[in-house]
């Protein structure tokens, strides 16, 4: 132990000397970690959130019963089936707006504590200081998580006002309550829904549904067994989504990772001498390697703690925006709140130890193979610098090689995510081989002694910057390739929103029976061309959600609604309850085209229809058929009206939203116009890439720490190489701009290189990611406006990370210079 | 005695314990204060039937009780009950919807020669998942029922429940009337004054089939009906009691219970019951009760499961031993309930409930 | 054509001011010779880094014909550097990024004299003929120390300044290497200030001078 503490010692000593370099791996460290665990926050609050919003009343698969029919079913059937046995426990749910300051709607979730099923996870508050009485009431209680208090602004003991005016329960906080939530009993749930003896759904005991009894034959006819809830659903459809984060993620600890090799191999250079005299003190190579392991692990201590709390604080400043765009797409509720298990710090400590051993193995494997008295320079760097270049063109061929495989016969997120990572490495392996070979051209045409001295100085300084300049590559190429898709995304979900929503009002009445009371009314109004309902039935095709949308023949479809591909004669069939038309990522999931035959499994048969028509469906996690409605009535009895879509004239459209309303009984929520839809659903998507816009710009961040950090370590290496040509006779100011030039010509390349392979990134994202992702492809759109200023950024980047270097070059004292060329003062 | 026990458990429930017994002080000061909002049980009251068999709501505690002592084709001793409890948790009458105040649970075992087996069903309340009615009679809960025959009040009922693997349906026939314990059914229950209604139907003869792990017994035996209501919890001191229900020999029955009293004699009482059904009520200095052997139960109490009973009035002097000496019911609120074999002075078969063990 | 008057100059030490030189004066006259001697610390290097424009003085005059370099801009003294002088360093200071022969003419290309005949002329008397597509560090010390004569010589600067230009290598090679830079400076038409510590090379010189503690010793060497 003692041999290791003296090594460790002498080893430590250097950092003294060597500040900058310190930095260098600890900010390396920091940066990769807190990145990656920033995201990771992200993800697990995210997923914690979908758990506690499942478990909030089932583990997986919890077996209930719902209504064949509409949203909500008489109690009657519950007491009937209670009767018979069945040990049912009701539900009532819906949504609840909240009076406010910023009105906001929650789900409001009607419980019956004493009949609930025990593995119903939300009865596990009810066995621990569980006050039935004040939860009956009155006045009752009304649970909430403290996230969604503190987000409506409330306290705990409040009664606000629901949308209509109701008072709600005192809230109660329940710490383990999924976010976006108020639980109340049933009877509270039925007033405050305005849903008197109404019920949503019945839970049953896993171990009593598993014995699959028959209904009675008059309850039957009215409910219907449903298997599974939509929270599996929720942890798939998102997947995607956190996917993307992930490889986000990712990409920034690889460039962090990037520093911490460039600093740590430039300390083992550095220390070489020491380590041979370590070696011919005595102590032994074992004990060597392992005070250079123990110091790596103190560097990954000391950066990993820093990153885990910097991943804290920056998941916390993206938490809002994620959640956000959650609930926006996929209806997730996640707390805007971080709450994390000490787990996740102890994973961002063992990632910061895993970056650290990884970047730094090359260097203890040299370190392993040091000769003991070895004492020639690097003879013919050159020559090893070849052979190292060839060796990466191999590499990056073989990966060439995995890329155009995954491509060919890739069929998951993951093989185009390999895909992507190897497009990205490639580039990144090549970078160095390029780069000498365009300032290999350059070297013919350059004249001038310092124009060639520029050059060749150049390409000399080319291996210590290779690292920091691949890291600026893939920073830069992956903000152009997400910023190309973004962009493009946009613009084709803009139009698209534009085509699609067509209607004036949109209004989603709370059950059938209402809506065509509602289509009764409206059809009598002035102003009102055309009232349209939209029959839905939520079924599930080859074990993925569906909905199938019913709608009338008319013409303002055949006009409005935007086709991919169609047969020529698609609304016709589909009119004729002949043709179905897909939603595009539901046909890819299907593997189905055009002309194929759909299955569809109803009540009592499966229906065929033809695939007349595909179209794109941005957003939505769920499949979407469209058929007719008069066929989809025909063989589903549940189907119900989801919404009305109306066609009147625009000036009418705030008169007649208000008169729906009052005459209702329905919230704002409920009678929607187009242009707040629009604003919503655009709203929805700029919130959905705020975090991604947000993580490429860190990345690019790194990436310039990184090269700061390179051309900082270099800085005193180039002194050797700049005394030279100040002795002979180049003044220091000139020397100044010439490293600059060299540096901004070398970052330069690199963002030449960047521009095309961002593209190819966004062609790689738009038509294999995503497409593996959502399933929907978009067109490749490339801005060369974005990509100027990217190119721009890129380069501001290098100049602030060589301005520093060069601002210590233009200080150094001439002394500083001389001492290049003796030791004497 | 069944009052105070029921009252317990419907406490047991509103703190919804499970396994675990309330602190008892807290809760009956918390019950005591708004108790007198409640109907008060006052003497001079006639009982009026059928009306009387029906729930009375505006009482905060309330229930039906049935134990069978039941023989089948091999001559072994069976033992079934059925209870229905209703509790409020606020004075005031029944109002439909769920936003009635009461409450109501059911518990059904069955104790033999395989051993003990019971469930429970909770219900809420004003929607008609659980209730009774007077006339014709008609207990229920879930899919329990306790059914009577138009015009016959309660002398003829069928009796039936089921919980994890087993299963009873039970024809009960009695002949003779009912037994008002007490004063007229006022029956008191502690030396302060502490009172419910409380009237009985001994005589019952049974008939009918229990199931128990698949397998079908025919059986046949007596059963013994309770009926009572109050507002009225438990003193402080009042930690538990033992309620016993004989069917004795030759036609006669004896119903006695000691509430256990923290520093003081057990309370006891009861009632001495003729063939033809003259009832006596017995004092408390007329009764002795001794326990002669104890049982540890699943959970680890330790209960007793053979009791000495002296009436010396009327020369009962009879070892009353548990035929099945682990029937703990693990409800909400746990206790002891099974059935019990007579020797000694008198034979016979009965019931005995402890709680507070 | 050079002349240096009670040059004195100090450096800043931790332990305080350290006075280098205290007093230097000496003339070198055009085509000739001058060894600059003293043992370590004299302030040999010194001196020669102040009359080729590295360093100021802080007191005292360089004339370089007739003209002094105090108060010239640093842009003027990189001129002087570029076209005046020729520099020969110990550790050679080869460009290691450039070949040999770019190393040979870049010089003389910076000072706008650029001659190739001259240069080839200069490569061939140096050897370096079959070394010209190598780079610095794929040379021997002699051999690099050729380059560095070489590069020196290129411009035909009037001065040459050496600083121990043999310090590295072993005495044959020495010798050789002393005796092309003698021959070549000579060929040039320049001057020579060389410092060195061996009085044998020193010899060879037309003149010497001893440093010590800062001041010329009386008497030639």
């Amino acid at each position: 132990m003692g041999m290791l503490r003296i090594s460790l010692l002498a080893l430590l000593s250097h950092w003294r000397r060597h500040p900058l370099q310190f930095c260098s791996i600890l900010t390396g460290l920091w940066l990769a970690t807190a990145l990656w665990t920033g995201v990771q926050a992200l993800n697990n609050q995210a997923r914690a959130d979908y758990a506690r919003a499942g478990a909030l009343l089932a583990s997986a698969a919890q077996a209930q019963l719902v209504a064949r029919q509409g949203e909500r079913f008489d109690q009657a059937a519950h007491v009937q089936l209670r009767r018979s046995g069945w040990p049912v426990s009701p539900i009532l749910e819906g949504r609840l707006s909240i009076a406010g300051k910023e009105p906001s709607t929650l789900r409001l979730l009607g419980i019956e504590p004493l009949t609930l099923p025990r593995e119903a996870s939300i009865a596990g508050q009810l066995t621990t200081g569980f006050d039935l009485d004040g939860f009956i009431g009155p006045p009752g209680q009304a649970w909430i998580a403290p996230d969604t208090l503190l987000r409506l602004g409330l306290k705990a003991g409040e009664q606000p006002l629901s949308g209509d005016g109701q008072r709600l329960p005192p809230l109660q906080v329940q710490a383990q309550l999924a976010p976006g939530v108020i639980v109340v009993d049933i009877g509270h749930a039925q007033t405050l829904l305005r849903a008197p003896g109404q019920l949503s759904r019945l839970l049953l005991p896993k171990a009593f549904a598993a014995l699959a009894p028959p209904l009675p034959v008059e309850l039957a006819a009215i409910l219907r067994l449903q298997a599974s809830t939509d929270t599996d659903d929720l942890q798939r459809l998102t997947d995607s989504f956190h996917l993307n984060l992930t490889a986000l993620g990712m990409l920034a600890f690889v460039v962090g990772l990037f520093i911490v090799h460039a600093a740590i191999g430039l300390a083992l250079e550095q220390r070489r001498g020491l380590l041979r005299t370590l070696r011919a003190c005595g102590v032994s190579l074992s004990g060597l390697i392992g005070a250079l392991t123990l110091e790596l692990g103190l560097f990954a201590l000391l950066g990993g703690l820093a990153g885990v709390i910097s991943g804290y604080l920056l998941a916390s400043l993206l938490l809002p925006d994620v959640a956000a765009s959650l609930r926006g797409l996929y209806g997730a509720q996640v707390a805007g709140q971080l709450s994390l298990s000490p787990q996740w710090g102890l994973a961002g400590l063992a990632i910061s130890l895993l970056g650290a051993f990884l970047a730094g193995c090359s260097s203890l494997l040299r370190t392993m193979r040091l000769p003991l008295l070895a004492l020639a320079q690097p003879q013919a760097w050159r020559l090893a610098q070849g052979v190292w270049l060839r060796r990466q063109v191999l590499l990056a061929i073989v990966l060439v090689v995995l890329a155009m495989a995954c491509w060919w016969f890739g069929d998951s997120l993951l093989s185009a995510f390999v895909m992507v990572t190897a497009v990205l490495l490639t580039a990144a392996l090549l970078l160095p081989a390029l780069l000498d070979a365009a300032l290999a051209v350059l070297t013919r045409f350059s004249r001038g002694p310092l124009t060639q001295w520029f050059i060749a100085d150049s390409r000399q300084q080319l291996p210590a910057l290779a690292l920091a300049l691949m890291a600026l590559l893939l920073a830069l190429a992956a903000s152009v390739g997400v910023g190309s898709m973004t962009e493009g995304f946009r613009r084709t979900f803009v139009g698209w929103l534009d085509q699609r929503l067509s209607a004036d009002l949109y209004v989603t009445p709370r059950d059938t029976p209402q809506a065509l009371e509602i289509s009764a009314w409206l059809s009598g109004q002035p102003g009102v061309d055309a009232v349209l309902p939209n029959w839905r039935v939520d079924t599930r095709l080859q074990g993925w959600p569906v909905q199938l949308q019913g709608i009338a023949d008319h013409p303002s479809y055949r006009q409005h609604w935007p086709l991919l591909e169609q047969r020529s004669d698609a609304w016709t069939q589909l009119a004729a309850g002949q043709g179905a038309m897909l939603s595009e990522q539901l046909a890819r999931r299907l593997k189905l085209g055009l002309d194929d035959d759909l299955l569809l499994p109803t009540d009592q048969t499966e229906q065929h229809l033809t695939i007349v028509g595909l179209y794109a469906d941005y957003g939505n996690s769920k499949g979407h058929v469209l058929v007719d409605a008069n066929w989809l009535r025909r063989y589903w009895r549940e189907a119900r009206v989801s919404t009305l879509n109306l066609r009147m004239a625009p000036a009418r459209v705030p008169e007649l939203k208000a008169a729906l309303e009052q005459r209702y009984g329905l919230d704002s929520s409920r009678v929607v116009d187009q242009s707040s839809l629009k604003r919503w659903s655009t709203e929805v998507f700029d919130r959905t890439f705020a975090a991604t816009a947000a993580l490429n710009s860190l990345t690019l961040g790194v990436a310039g720490v990184a090269l700061f950090i390179s051309l900082l370590t270099l800085g005193q290496s180039r002194l050797g190489q700049l005394a030279p040509l100040w002795a002979l006779g180049v003044g220091r100011a000139s020397l100044v701009w010439l490293c600059l030039g060299q540096t901004l010509m070398l970052a330069l390349l690199t963002v030449l290189l960047a521009i095309p392979l961002g593209l190819l990134l966004a062609w790689c994202l738009v038509a294999v990611v995503n497409v593996q992702a959502f399933g929907w492809r978009l067109p490749l759109h490339v801005f060369a406006g974005q990509l100027l200023q990217l190119g721009l950024l890129g380069l501001l980047t290098s100049l602030l990370a060589a301005a520093g270097p060069l601002w210590q070059l233009a200080r150094r004292q001439p002394a500083e210079l001389l001492r290049q060329f003796a030791d004497e003062p | 005695m069944n009052l105070n026990r029921a009252l317990a458990l419907s406490l047991a429930l509103l703190l919804g314990a499970c396994e675990q017994t309330p602190e008892p002080r807290k809760s009956y000061a918390g019950l005591g204060r708004d108790a007198a909002a409640f109907l008060q049980v006052e003497r001079g009251r006639a009982l009026q039937f059928p009306a009387d068999h029906g729930a009375h709501t505006g009482y905060r505690i309330e229930w039906w009780y049935i134990t069978a002592n039941l023989t089948d084709e091999q001559g072994r001793d069976w033992g079934a009950q059925w209870t229905l409890f209703r509790s409020a948790l606020r004075p005031g009458p029944e109002v439909p919807g769920w936003n009635s105040p009461n409450l109501w649970m059911g518990h059904a075992a069955l104790s033999g020669p395989y051993g003990h087996q019971f469930s429970e069903a909770l219900a809420r309340g004003g929607i008609g998942q659980a209730g009774v009615e007077a006339q014709p009679f008609l207990a229920w809960i879930d899919d329990w029922s306790l059914q009577g025959v138009p015009g016959q009040g309660l002398q003829q009922l069928q009796m039936q429940a089921s919980g994890k693997d087993f299963r009873y349906r039970l024809q009960l026939r009695s002949d003779g009337p009912l037994v008002l314990h007490g004063n007229q059914g006022y029956s008191v229950k502690s030396g302060q004054g502490q009172a419910s209604w409380y009237y009985s139907q001994p005589f019952y003869r049974v008939r009918g089939e229990i199931e128990r792990e698949g397998q079908h017994y025919p059986v046949t035996g007596l059963a013994w009906l309770d009926r009572e209501w109050s507002s009225q919890p438990l003193t402080a001191e009042q930690h538990g009691w033992d309620w016993f229900s004989l069917h004795l020999e030759g036609g006669a029955g004896l119903m006695l219970f000691q509430v256990r009293q923290t520093g003081a004699e057990p309370y006891r009482a009861g009632t001495w019951i003729n063939a033809d059904g003259q009832a006596e009520s017995l004092r408390s200095d007329q009764i002795q009760l001794s326990e002669q052997a104890w049982t540890v139960q699943e959970n680890g109490r330790k209960v007793p499961t053979r009791w000495q009973v002296r009436v010396p009035d009327h020369k009962v002097d009879v070892q009353v031993e548990a035929t099945q000496a682990h029937a703990w019911m693990g409800t909400s609120f746990p206790y002891w309930e099974g059935p019990v074999r007579i020797s000694g002075s008198h034979g016979g078969r009965g019931y005995l409930e402890m709680t507070g063990y | 054509m050079l002349v240096v008057e009670d040059v004195r100059k100090s450096f800043i030490t931790a332990q305080g001011k350290l006075p280098v030189l205290r007093g230097v004066d000496f003339q070198l006259s055009t085509g000739t010779s001058l060894a600059l001697m003293g043992e370590s610390g004299s302030g040999k290097s010194t001196l020669l880094h102040l009359i080729a424009g590295l360093e100021r003085a802080d007191s005292g005059r360089i004339l370089v014909d007739g003209e002094p370099l105090q108060g010239r801009r640093e842009a003027e003294l990189a001129r002087w550097r570029r076209e005046g002088i020729g520099l020969i360093f110990q550790q050679y200071n080869l460009i290691s990024s450039l070949q040999v022969s770019a190393n040979l003419a870049f010089q003389a290309r910076l000072a706008g004299r650029h001659d190739p005949a001259w240069v080839e002329h200069l490569a061939g008397r140096l050897g370096l003929m079959p070394l010209l597509q190598r780079y610095p560090e794929q040379l021997s010390g002699g051999q690099q120390q050729r380059v560095a004569i070489g590069r020196a010589l290129a411009p035909r600067p009037p001065l040459v300044l050496a600083d121990e230009p043999t310090g590295n290598l072993d005495e044959a090679t020495s010798d050789t290497v002393l005796d092309l830079l003698l021959q070549l400076v000579a060929e040039a038409g320049s001057s020579l200030l060389m410092v060195t510590h061996s009085a044998r090379l020193a010899s060879r010189l037309t003149r010497r001078l001893c440093l010590h503690l800062g001041r010329i010793q009386p008497g030639e060497a």
